[in-house]
């Protein structure tokens, strides 16, 4: 992270600079960093409503309920939490979150996963094996329909939007089970 | 098809919840308290990732706002035009990773560039639907646990990310071309 942070900064900079553009680059540079707080902030409301519903769910027993009828393959994915039921129902809650769409709800179950799987990480600043597979199939984000790519072509006049649903669920599908593959390779050579 | 997914997601948010307090009601669980509880979390996760969020977006910014994009979209050219893809989706296929509201603004851009139903469009939608925006996603969920060493975890979705592409436009050559 630390040469990617570094990497992405200094080869910015270089590019900027040759294309006459450092002005601009500074003035988006200030921008993004009061953007983030912006975002953080708009976060908390949506994020303390689905956190409170999850918690209804967690203590009325719902959550082992589906933490049992999905263990089996997730179990394959993440071998480590057998005994982490709140982690198994987050994990099952956030990606079948994703897969309907529902970004702003699944953002708030996949950091609740990533608690429970914290609590069991030794060392705290270090990402576990369970958690780099997990953020790795986040980022791919596999979703059954992109309702918001569709609402948006509709908008602007594409005559049958929804013919992009198959190839996106095709090239979805690949990337999750891709993110999923290098995942599993790459925690070997990264300790 | 549309007014069925319409509904669909109208509905799906509603049952769920719905389905979620009948259930807490069935087993007794006091519903209001361990929702305001539960709530209370979420402002302690959001103020937790903002260092994480401001290095993340304070980057991706500058990469976008140097002309580092243009400059490998020149580079690239010919490789792009042998592929037929349409080069006003490049920069949605190096955005798509770094930001996801730049993401949306440049699929809006596409369309009105070259129209609701050119091939640009549709795989530029394509790219969008099918992927998240990686960086984005790792400081928010290794923020809120303040996770500093990601290990492999950024290699892996970059890489994923790329076997999309790859696999975006393949596929939309195969089914729009």
């Amino acid at each position: 992270m630390n040469y990617i942070f570094l990497f992405l900064i200094i080869i910015s900079f270089v590019c900027a600079a040759f294309n006459h553009r450092l002005d601009v680059a500074v003035d988006e540079m200030l921008k993004a960093s009061q953007k983030a707080v912006e975002i953080a902030f708009g976060l908390i409301g949506i994020m303390g409503f689905w956190l409170g519903i999850v918690k209804i769910a967690q203590k009325s027993g719902l959550m082992d309920l589906l933490s049992k009828i999905i263990q089996k393959p997730l179990l394959l994915i993440f071998p480590d939490i057998k005994n982490n039921e709140e982690a198994q129902g987050n994990i099952a809650l956030n990606i079948s979150a994703n897969a309907l769409g529902l970004t702003n709800a699944a953002t708030p179950f996949g950091i609740k996963a990533m608690e429970n799987l914290q609590s069991q990480n030794k060392n705290k600043s270090v990402a576990t094996n369970s958690m780099c597979t997990f953020l790795a199939i986040n980022t791919a984000g596999f979703q059954i329909v992109p309702a918001v790519v569709i609402a948006i072509l509709s908008a602007n006049g594409m005559e049958n939007p929804t013919q992009i649903i198959l190839p996106t669920l095709i090239v979805t599908s690949v990337a999750f089970l891709s993110a999923l593959f290098f995942a599993k390779i790459l925690e070997r050579f990264f300790k | 098809m549309i007014n069925f997914l319409n509904t669909l997601s109208l509905w799906i948010l509603p049952v769920i919840i719905v389905f979620i307090l009948v259930y807490a009601l069935y087993k007794k669980t006091p519903a209001y308290e361990v929702f305001v509880d539960g709530a209370a979390e979420g402002f302690k996760i959001a103020i937790k990732i903002i260092p994480y969020l401001i290095a993340i977006m304070v980057c991706t910014a500058l990469f976008r706002a140097s002309g580092a994009i243009e400059n490998i979209e020149n580079f690239i050219k010919p490789l792009l035009d042998y592929f037929k893809i349409p080069v006003e989706t490049t920069i949605i296929m190096l955005t798509r990773s770094l930001s996801g509201s730049a993401t949306l603004g440049v699929l809006a851009d596409i369309i009105n560039q070259t129209g609701a139903n050119s091939y640009a469009t549709k795989l530029a939608a394509v790219i969008t639907g099918s992927s998240e925006t990686t960086f984005y996603v790792a400081s928010v969920y290794f923020g809120a646990v303040g996770i500093k060493k990601f290990r492999h975890a950024l290699l892996a979705g970059i890489l994923a990310d790329i076997v999309g592409l790859v696999m975006a436009v393949w596929i939309c050559s195969i089914f729009f071309l």
